[in-house]
C-alpha cells in the first residue's frame, strides 16, 4: 500500500472520529436545503433543472471549507505530530496528497449527501441529467481549489482561527476574481494584461461554464492546474515553518 | 553506523549546533547530555531529518539525510520530543498506522505489534485514544511506534520523562535489551541513567561537544567520582 493511500485513510477516518464530520455534512445539507428552496425558489422557478442549486456552492463553500482545511497542518504543528509524520520514512508530496485528498473526498460524501434534491428534481419533471453531472463535477473540482488554498494557508500558521479568516479571504478574491467588486482593486494601477490573468482566476467564471453542461477543458485544467500549484505551495511552506 | 559531519543550525545569529561531528556504531549507546537549550533536540532534529541543517549533514546506515531522506528514514525509529502523537486514535489505531507506514503486513505486522504490546505494557490502554492517555503512556506509545519495526537505530529525545520510578526501570530494562547490536542515541537530563544504560556519554553546550567518552571515565575527572559533579563543572558556564 502505498504512503499516500495509508495517510488519505487515516486523515479520512480521523474526521469521523470526532463530532466534525457529522456537524459539517449536517450543516451543509441544512445550508443547501435552505439557499436552494428558500433564496434560490426552486419551485418558484418551476424549472426541472438544479440551477437553484449549484449556484449557491461557491458561497457555501467559501465559508466551508475554509473551516474544513483550517486544521489540518496547523493542527498538525500544534500537537507536534508533524515532527513524527515527516520523520517517517514518506515524502512530503505523499504527506500533502494524502492529505488533500482525504479532505476532497470527505467533503465529496458531502456533496453526495445531496442526491435527494437530484432525484427529487427527477421526480417533479425532466431535466436535463447531462448538465447536473457536468455541474456536480464542477462543483467538486472546485470544492478541491478552495481546499488547496486553505491548506496552503494552515500550513503557514499555528492557529487555526487566523488560517479560517485569511483562507476566508484569499478565497473570496478568488471566487469573484473576474467581477468588478475584485477587479477595480487592481485595474487603476495594473497593466490591462495582468488584470485580465487575474480575471482569468476567477472561480465563479469557470464555474459556471462547467454548470452550464459545457465540460470544456480549459476548465477542467484551471481547477487542475489551481489545486497542484498551491499544494505545491503549501509543500514548500510546511517545509518552511515546520519547525517554528 | 550513525555518521554526523559538520552539522550546524543557526537561529536567528545564535548557533544552536555549532559544527558538530561525531559517529555512532552498531553496539554503542549513546547518551546525549547538555543543560536545556544546549542542542540537544535540534541536533536529532536535523539527523531524524525533520530539521534541514544550515551546514553539514548527517549519514544513517550509509543513507545521507538530506539526499536520500526516505532510505534513510526506514533505517531507524524515532520518538520525538514530548512523544506526539494523533490524539483522535487509540492506541491500536495508531500502532498500525505506523506498522503500515514502515511497511509492516499481514501477519509480520500483528506479531510486531503485539510483541510491542507485550513489551511495553500496552495491553490494558489497546482501545483507549491517545487524548485520554497519562503522560507516562503517551511515552511508552511513542516508544513503541520508535521499536515498531525493529529498526537497527533507535533515537529517542527524553524517553523517560514524566515516568515514575517503575516505568523509567522498565524503559531502560527495555534499551538495555536492544543495546546489543543497534545503535541507539539517547537524550536525558538523568544523569544516573546515563550510568545505568549508556556505554557513552557526550556533553554538549552551547551546540559544541565539551565530552565524549564512557560515563566511568567522565565521572572518574572529578574527586568525588560523580558523574554529575563533571557535568556541572563543564556545563555551568553555558547556563548564564
Amino acid at each position: 500500500m502505498s504512503a499516500t493511500k495509508i495517510i488519505f485513510r487515516r486523515e479520512l477516518a480521523a474526521y469521523f472520529a470526532t463530532p466534525l464530520a457529522y456537524i459539517f455534512i449536517i450543516i451543509f445539507l441544512m445550508l443547501t436545503g435552505v439557499f436552494t428552496f428558500y433564496l434560490g425558489n426552486f419551485f418558484a422557478r418551476g424549472q426541472a433543472d438544479l440551477q437553484s442549486f449549484f449556484n449557491f456552492h461557491p458561497w457555501l463553500y467559501l465559508f466551508l471549507i475554509p473551516a474544513i482545511a483550517m486544521r489540518i497542518w496547523s493542527e498538525e504543528r500544534k500537537a507536534g505530530t508533524i515532527e513524527l509524520l515527516l520523520t517517517l520514512p514518506i515524502t512530503m508530496g505523499q504527506a500533502v496528497w494524502g492529505k488533500f485528498l482525504a479532505a476532497w473526498a470527505f467533503i465529496a460524501i458531502a456533496l453526495a449527501g445531496t442526491v435527494p434534491i437530484w432525484i427529487t428534481v427527477n421526480y417533479l419533471g425532466e431535466p436535463d441529467n447531462g448538465i447536473i453531472v457536468a455541474a456536480y463535477l464542477g462543483s467538486l473540482l472546485m470544492a478541491g481549489a478552495y481546499l488547496a488554498v486553505g491548506i496552503c494557508i494552515s500550513a503557514a500558521t499555528k492557529s487555526q482561527v487566523i488560517a479560517f479568516i485569511v483562507s476566508l479571504m484569499v478565497c473570496f478574491v478568488f471566487t469573484l476574481a473576474g467581477f468588478p467588486l475584485v477587479l477595480d482593486m487592481f485595474s487603476s494601477w495594473l497593466p490591462a494584461g495582468l488584470t485580465e490573468a487575474i480575471a482569468s482566476l476567477s472561480f465563479l467564471t469557470h464555474f459556471q461554464a462547467i454548470a452550464k453542461g459545457v465540460i470544456d477543458l480549459r476548465d477542467v485544467i484551471f481547477f487542475a492546474a489551481f489545486i497542484a500549484a498551491w499544494l505545491y505551495a503549501s509543500a514548500i511552506v510546511i517545509d518552511l515553518k515546520k519547525a517554528d | 553506523m550513525i555518521e554526523v559531519e559538520h552539522l550546524s543550525k543557526r537561529f536567528g545569529d545564535r548557533y544552536a549546533v555549532d559544527d558538530l561531528s561525531f559517529s555512532v556504531a552498531p553496539g554503542e549507546v549513546l547518551g546525549f547530555l547538555g543543560p536545556n537549550g544546549a542542542g540537544k533536540s535540534t541536533t536529532m532534529k536535523m539527523i531524524t531529518g525533520f530539521l534541514t541543517p544550515d551546514g553539514g549533514t548527517a549519514r544513517i546506515m550509509g543513507h545521507d539525510i538530506q539526499q536520500a531522506p526516505v532510505a534513510a528514514k526506514r533505517t531507524f525509529g524515532y520518538l520525538p520530543e514530548g512523544a506526539p502523537g494523533y490524539s483522535d486514535m487509540t492506541v491500536a489505531q495508531f500502532l498500525r498506522f505506523i506498522a503500515d507506514i514502515r511497511g509492516l503486513s499481514g501477519a509480520q505486522r500483528e506479531s510486531r505489534i503485539d510483541a510491542v504490546v507485550a513489551d511495553i505494557h500496552l495491553n490494558d490502554v489497546l482501545g483507549q485514544r491517545l487524548e485520554t492517555l497519562s503522560k507516562g503512556f503517551r511515552r511508552r506509545v511513542g516508544l513503541a511506534q520508535a521499536i515498531l519495526h525493529d529498526p537497527q537505530v533507535l533515537i529517542l529525545d527524553e524517553p523517560t520523562d514524566g515516568l515514575d520510578p517503575n516505568q523509567k526501570h522498565e524503559v531502560r530494562k527495555l534499551i538495555q535489551g536492544m543495546a546489543k547490536d543497534k545503535i541507539i542515541v539517547v537524550s536525558t537530563h538523568i544523569l544516573e541513567e546515563v550510568e545505568a544504560v549508556c556505554s557513552r556519554a557526550m556533553i554538549i553546550s552551547r551546540g559544541k561537544i565539551l565530552a565524549d567518552d564512557t560515563p566511568a571515565t567522565l565521572a572518574a575527572k572529578t574527586a568525588s567520582g560523580r558523574l554529575d559533579d563533571y557535568f556541572r563543572e563543564i556545563t555551568a558556564g553555558g547556563l548564564s
